[in-house]
């Protein structure tokens, strides 16, 4: 945690209201989400018990599993959530727009639109794995043949779970890391994990006090849990007399579940309009850009009868993975500091970035030592802030982030002050003259930062036939069918 | 016990530990409370509920229904099914493995029955599943029983403790807080095994750190076994026991006042508490009963919004002192300048920022 994230959770704490820890909203906010909140039966594992789903806050649609315990009612609630599910998700794949690749030598296409899905925390999000993982294995023939759909219900569940690892990604959301991304409480992230608790201190009841609205979110017997856990009390004198019998009354049953998850539903529509009152932040639409391709690839790899995803990736597989992965989280970190100044304060607290003064700019400065002549102006800035950059760090600033400032000298002027001479290449345009604009001006007030959006290749991975020892080695050829 | 300690509990009976509580310790150390009122064995739901804080540690009823039916399907049939998936585990081949269930769980055949499990391991020969053995551990100076939820598995001259867990492994990956929670309830019985085979004069190290975890394989009930390498929880485990032999001198310096007598009026008891310094920190919530009364109480430090925010704020107290030192309203301690530094940088950048 950051001092500036724990300095806002302090001031929330004494101004009983929640504090703002992100001037933009770093994700994207879908005109139709998916709003999915699962209940699983206690015990047993990732047992759907119900669940509520829908695209709008006024049709909430119960899925209610009669006998929990039972395969085929489990796998009946897996063919409705399909039935609501797929449809959503096919509404996707009618429009799409073509994309220049390999430098505009050749176009593919993506879907103009892709789902969102919204659960209420990270517990929804491992019962859509789960989920996932019970039913794309399954086969809608033979003997234990479960309906159609649910095979590919799991396997588009997958795919949103594994989106949901990938920072900076908004195919798969849940609530509670959306709101605390955006805002600190009074409380501690453990109880901010509670979505309850954690909209108390954002969105109050009318007549209550933060701290009365979160005393009366921690207490189950007033505000039901979120889930996919049950509150055990529920289970012990509500739904064990109903579930105790051969065949349970199905809509008593549902009247009961629906009380239950009713509360989290508004909440999560009270969460979406909260975030929504955020702009969203720059680099947000060439993130959804790249969600909208994972979706179109994988609907097209689903439309061409490829295979579920396995159980466990490969070696190389997995390597790949991490790799995009790290990646991911390196450029959501690089893309939220620069869309939003509150995010760059943490660096400049850090030290890795600085904001200050241009006190002196020679714009037209040619180097001509090279080959040929080439447009390198400088520039002089003065700073307050702590500088932890060395002559030759190569800075960049948000407002001009083509452009690459490296460092000449640093000079500490006195106690607080520091001089930072700058050499500015790039985003100026191909002349030797620097495009109007594009060169800060004397007086100018510039943030620099050793952060770079910078494109940075991909690991190379070999074949998976050609994994090495260290790794496991080649995995063995599949079976032949006898 | 020591006489200081049986005082605090006034007349009730000590309340009896188990795997689960002897693992709760290892949870937050540095709470004198904790250490005092479960070396006392004083009940902390009781108490928590007498002075108005109830925690909310239910435990539904489905989820205990299929842990005993995981259970009994392992041990019908003399354990058939557990000795197989612990054939494949260990990679055994012993053929004949005798069983002996030393009796359900029940206060008047304590002594008895832990007895039958000293002579049962004394005779230590061939391979043999014993179920429900009574251990004991010295906890603050008192032996305490502890309850049998649990089968040794002695073979080749070694003692495995084996663990029945009802979450689910699903393609060999678990819920990391459940794994964790079984290897330290899992490591305190291998302590108490240890121990008993050093009090026979046998060698403790007989007894693997490595516990065996049968568990759901996938979204079956088929059971399946993996070992889990206990060495990180025996020492903390160890440290922690080490440590709580000390809590008498504490409970011996308290006031005569002081007393967790549940017969007590509440304002008696909130008293009483005020005498025992808590540790509190959110993670408390999820492992202590306690837990809502030391939130209350911290209400306003630093530390109740979580380690994390009272390390980022330079490990200041409270949340009024953090403030007034990012306003500059307040003059640092010595120990306090670097710290008072940041948070006057951090709060100037956030006004910068937001514009206030």
């Amino acid at each position: 945690m950051s001092t500036l994230t724990a300095l806002a959770r302090a001031q929330a704490r004494a101004e009983g209201r929640a504090q703002p820890i992100a001037t933009v909203r770093h994700l994207h906010l879908h005109a139709r989400p998916f709003v999915f909140i699962p209940y699983a039966m206690a015990g047993e594992a990732n047992a759907p018990l119900a669940a509520l789903a829908g695209t709008g806050p006024d049709d909430p649609r119960l899925l209610v599993v009669a006998q929990p315990r039972n395969r085929d009612d489990r796998f009946a609630f897996a063919a409705e959530l399909a039935g609501l599910l797929l449809p959503y998700v096919d509404s996707f794949t009618a429009v799409a727009e073509a994309v220049a690749v390999d430098r505009g030598r050749d176009v593919r296409y993506r879907y103009v639109d892709a789902p969102q899905l919204w659960v209420p925390n990270t517990g929804g999000v491992d019962f859509i794995r789960l989920f996932g993982r019970s039913t794309r294995f399954r086969t809608t023939e033979g003997e234990y043949a479960v309906p159609a759909g649910v095979p590919l219900l799991g396997r588009w569940l997958t795919f949103f779970a594994g989106s949901a690892e990938v920072p900076g990604s908004s195919l798969l959301l849940n609530a509670v890391q959306a709101l605390s991304s955006h805002w600190a409480t009074g409380q501690s992230s453990a109880e901010d994990a509670q979505l309850a608790a954690l909209m108390a201190w954002l969105r109050p009841p009318p007549g209550r006090s933060v701290l009365e609205a979160a005393a009366a979110a921690e207490d189950p017997a007033v505000t039901p849990p979120a889930g996919p856990a049950t509150d055990p009390s529920f289970d012990n004198h509500v739904l064990a007399p109903l579930l105790s019998v051969a065949e349970p009354d199905v809509a008593e049953l549902s009247e009961v579940l629906r009380a239950q998850l009713l509360p989290t539903w508004r909440l999560m529509w009270q969460a979406l309009d909260l975030l929504g009152t955020l702009p969203p932040g720059a680099r947000v639409a060439s993130r959804w850009d790249g969600d909208r391709d994972a979706f179109s690839a994988f609907a097209q790899h689903v439309a061409e009868g490829g295979p579920p995803q396995p159980r466990r990736d490969g070696a190389v597989a997995a390597a790949a993975r991490l790799s995009r992965l790290e990646a991911a989280a390196t450029r959501y970190a690089v893309q939220r500091a620069f869309d939003d100044p509150l995010v760059m304060a943490e660096h400049r607290l850090a030290g890795a970035a600085f904001a200050a003064e241009v006190t002196l700019a020679k714009a037209d400065r040619i180097d001509d030592s090279g080959k040929r002549p080439v447009l390198r102006p400088r520039i002089m800035v003065v700073t307050s802030e702590p500088v932890r950059v060395e002559p030759g760090a190569a800075l960049t600033s948000p407002a001009r982030p083509g452009q690459k400032a490296t460092v000449v000298s640093v000079t500490r002027l006195d106690g607080t002050k520091t001089e930072v001479l700058l050499e500015l290449s790039g985003g100026m345009g191909r002349k030797l003259v620097a495009e109007p604009g594009s060169v800060p001006e004397v007086g100018e007030r510039i943030l620099l930062t050793t952060l770079s959006e910078a494109y940075r290749p991909g690991g190379a991975f070999p074949e998976p036939d050609q994994t090495p020892w260290t790794h496991g080695g080649p995995p063995a050829p599949a079976a032949l069918p006898e | 016990m020591t006489p200081a300690l049986d005082r605090l509990r006034g007349g009730a009976p000590a309340k009896r530990h188990n795997a689960r509580t002897i693992a709760a310790l290892t949870a937050n150390p540095g709470c004198t409370r904790r250490a005092v009122l479960d070396a006392a064995g004083i009940d902390k739901p009781k108490l928590a509920q007498h002075i108005g804080f109830p925690g909310n540690f239910g435990q539904s009823r489905f989820a205990l229904a299929r842990g005993n039916g995981f259970e009994a399907m392992l041990k019908a049939d003399d354990c058939a099914l557990l000795l197989s998936v612990l054939r494949d585990a260990l990679g055994l081949d012993t053929p004949e493995v005798s069983y002996d269930d030393l009796g359900e769980d029940a206060d008047d055949t304590l002594r008895a029955r832990h007895g039958r499990t000293r002579k049962l391991l004394a005779a230590a020969a061939g391979a043999a599943l014993i179920d429900h053995p009574l251990l004991t551990l010295d906890v603050a100076g008192r032996q305490v029983f502890l309850e049998p939820d649990l089968i040794a598995f002695q073979v080749e001259g070694r003692l495995h403790v084996v663990e029945i867990k009802s979450f689910a492994i699903v393609d060999g990956q678990a819920d990391s807080a459940k794994v964790s929670a079984a290897a330290v309830q899992a490591a305190v019985y291998v302590l108490a095994l240890r121990r008993l085979l050093a009090e026979l004069g046998h060698d403790p190290s007989l007894v693997s750190h490595d516990a065996v975890l049968v568990c759901p394989r996938d979204f079956s009930l088929q059971p399946t076994a993996v070992l889990v390498d206990v060495r990180k929880q025996l020492s903390t485990l160890t440290r922690q026991l080490k440590r709580l032999a000390s809590v008498s001198d504490v409970a011996e310096a308290l006031p005569q006042s002081v007393s967790f007598d549940l017969s007590l009026p509440p304002a008696d008891l909130i008293a009483s508490l005020r005498h025992v310094e808590a540790r509190y920190a959110p993670e408390c919530l999820s492992a202590c009963e306690l837990a809502v009364h030391c939130r209350h109480e911290a209400a306003g430090t630093t530390a109740a919004l979580g380690r994390p925010v009272r390390d980022a704020l330079g490990g200041v107290d409270t949340v009024e002192e953090a403030l007034a030192l990012a306003a500059g309203a307040r003059t640092p301690t010595e120990e306090q300048v670097e710290a008072a530094a940041l948070l006057q940088a951090a709060a100037r950048l956030r006004a910068e920022v937001l514009g206030s």
